[in-house]
């Protein structure tokens, strides 16, 4: 086993530890806090899979900003947070079992792709990912249209997020 | 030295998880995590798909981009949502929120 | 390669091929870089040791004190006087507190800071690891900073913990924004996002390039720490002490020791970004120098952070939103897309100084005069007794 091999499976066992955890941890910030890690078990794959700059944003959006938004929504709709009541629905056993026969089937269809076992071919020393992804997200023969629509997408997202979670004001 | 079935177990696997999180929770905040946990084995999966079969095109970390732009816009809203219904509701267990069902 | 060229690649290699000797390959990588860290990191934990000393010695000076004197020779021992005082305190853990997370957080504190200094280039050659992404990786570390206070404030089971968490995630996220967009425009002008690319870019210091950007880089650093004037997430004379008000002994000590590792942190990345790094007669040739360069433009940077702390008070919490989305963050973007413009037409030619010094006065300019009208306006409506203003009747 490589050292590569090593930090893969130390690194999947706990994304997927933290993950379970996430969705079975009946207090809501423990749940949040679990999916910090997960994410950045994630960032860590990514930089085995030489995507050092996905790796960042990983960080930077999903734990910086996406996971701290969730601990303070959580906060905010307190009344929730320690809440021992049942946090499933009781149609769980259902759920338990779509996810594992969906988790199953993906496992099963991987298993008989041809291409499943192939390696990763190397990458040239000189090659700069980051200046090369930055070139095609704005080169008008690449990605430039889905990145401008990204960018609408985010702006919409901003003006209706302020929309819908500003208080009304009261009628007098 | 990995090979690309590892990575898509693993994705396989979070996926599965955040599906049952999304299926099972009743707080819309922990439902919003799971979407989360897939959004996040969709994203293992493409850039495990670049780095193993077109690492000559950047189009897989392009994509994983726009995901990360998805999920930023979904969560604003989502999280906008939750605090909104929570104002007027005192709840936020989704299957509580059952004004609109018919 | 001499000795008193590069001191530290030469006991490096010294190390280094007494390692290859000894162990198998893969032994020998991992054991090396295990020593690199440690060192990178322990001079960070050592030279808090010293800034606290400098800090308080300097605060004294400017509130006509003498500051600590009777611990060794000008109390240069005071600080460790203080951590053998730390340690011995009894440790208290609150009786419904979150026990995991509260023991985690201060150590996620300090090791949010020092995740910085990973990429900051000491020296030609001397950088932890010159990541590609180097700007980028330095605000998403920043991230678990917040985290670190939310797990405190959270984990207490206090109310005023609470409070000083949600005051502190409001601040740091909102002064991240014009943090990041100011950030870019050294990118930009450096055309690199790559720290070690971006000190060898500065032929001309980018603080004559763009002032403004450095200004409104020190501003939301400032709030990035907590110091006054925006120590709102600690203010003590309204929520007792913020998110550390539970902690005590050295738990209390990692919370204190990150932030002022911080506040020297951000003096030292404003050298970079802004002064010109390592740079300076002599660093090509003698390495050394070049780290002792870069260690006095960051205390200029500390300095400027000490005397701000000393001189202005607190501000009002919606005073301190309305500055970051009403000014900085306007004033950052405007900023960063006249810079791209400006640097496009004029980046080649003698004119690229003059070209964007104009475009930064004109910002600047437009900046004051709107803030201007729009705070007369307020003046004019708020309501006045004999010309006097007083407050709204509720």
């Amino acid at each position: 086993m490589t050292a590569e091999q090593g930090v893969f499976i130390f690194t999947s066992f706990l994304t997927l530890f933290s993950g379970y955890m996430t969705v079975t941890r009946t207090n809501l910030v423990h749940s949040a806090l679990f999916l910090v890690v997960a994410l950045f078990g994630v960032a860590v794959i990514f930089v085995l899979l030489d995507a050092g700059f996905l790796a960042v944003v990983q960080v930077l959006v999903y734990i910086g900003a996406i996971a701290i938004l969730m601990i303070f929504a959580v906060m905010l709709t307190r009344g929730n947070v320690t809440d021992e009541q049942e946090s499933v629905s009781p149609f769980f056993g259902w759920a338990l079992l779509l996810a594992a026969l969906f988790a199953f089937a993906l496992i099963v269809m991987l298993g008989q792709w041809q291409d499943v076992a192939a390696q990763a071919p190397a990458l040239s020393a000189e090659r700069n990912t980051v200046a090369e992804l930055g070139a095609a997200l704005v080169s008008p023969e690449a990605y430039v249209i889905p990145f401008e629509v990204a960018s609408v997408l985010l702006l919409a997202a901003l003006i209706g997020a302020l929309v819908v979670a500003r208080p009304q004001k009261k009628k007098r | 030295m990995i090979p690309l079935s590892w990575y898509l177990y693993l994705a396989a696997g979070l996926f599965g998880l955040g599906l049952y999180g999304v299926l099972a929770r009743k707080n819309a905040i922990a439902i919003l995590m799971g979407v989360e946990l897939m959004l996040n084995a969709v994203n293992i999966n493409i850039v495990a798909f670049w780095r193993y079969l077109t690492p000559e095109n950047m189009g897989g970390q392009v994509f994983a981009i726009m995901v990360f732009a998805v999920a930023a816009a979904e969560v604003a809203v989502g999280l906008a949502l939750v605090i909104s219904v929570y104002r007027r509701r005192k709840t936020v267990a989704a299957d509580e929120i059952n004004l609109m069902k018919w | 390669m001499s000795f008193w060229q590069d001191p530290i690649g030469f006991l490096g290699e010294i190390i280094r091929n007494f390692l290859f000797n000894l162990l198998p390959e893969a032994w020998a990588t991992f054991i090396f870089t295990l020593l690199s860290v440690v060192i990178v990191a322990s001079f960070g934990l050592i030279i808090v040791i010293f800034l606290i000393w400098v800090e308080r010695k300097i605060a004294a000076r400017f509130q006509d004190r003498l500051g600590p004197n009777r611990a060794g020779p000008y109390g240069l021992l005071q600080t460790f006087a203080d951590i053998v005082k730390l340690i011995t305190k009894e440790d208290v853990v609150p009786e419904k507190a979150d026990k995991l997370t509260f023991n985690i957080a201060p150590i996620l504190s300090v090791v949010a800071v020092l995740l910085i200094w990973a990429v900051v280039p000491f020296a030609p050659g001397w950088i932890g690891t010159d990541l590609n992404v180097g700007v980028l990786y330095i605000a998403a570390v920043g991230s678990f900073g917040i985290l670190s206070i939310l797990m405190a404030g959270w984990s207490s089971n206090n109310k005023y913990a609470l409070l000083g968490a949600f005051r502190a995630v409001a601040q740091l996220i909102s002064y991240e924004v014009p943090m990041l967009i100011t950030l870019m425009v050294p990118v930009l002008l450096a055309r690199s996002m790559g720290m070690m690319e971006m000190v060898q870019d500065q032929d001309v210091w980018f603080i004559v390039l763009a002032p403004v950007s450095g200004l409104i880089f020190m501003v939301s650093s400032i709030a990035e720490v907590g110091r006054t004037p925006f120590d709102l997430l600690e203010a003590e004379s309204e929520i007792v002490a913020g998110y550390h008000t539970e902690y005590t002994g050295m738990k209390f000590g990692l919370f204190f020791a990150g932030e002022f590792l911080h506040a020297f942190t951000v003096g030292v990345l404003f050298a970079i970004f802004f002064l010109g790094g390592w740079r300076g007669p002599g660093a090509e040739e003698y390495r050394l120098l070049g780290m002792v360069y870069l260690m006095l433009k960051g205390f200029l940077g500390y300095f400027i952070v000490m005397w701000v702390r000393s001189t202005l008070p607190r501000i009002r919490i919606d005073h301190m939103l309305a500055l970051n989305w009403k000014f900085l963050t306007p004033v950052s973007l405007s900023l960063l897309v006249l810079t791209a413009i400006l640097d496009k037409i004029y980046g080649e030619t003698a004119l690229r100084i003059p070209a964007l010094l104009a475009g930064n006065a004109v910002v600047l300019l437009l900046g004051y005069l709107i803030m201007r009208a729009v705070s007369r306006r307020q003046t004019k409506e708020r309501p006045t007794f004999k010309k006097r203003p007083v407050a709204k009747p509720a």
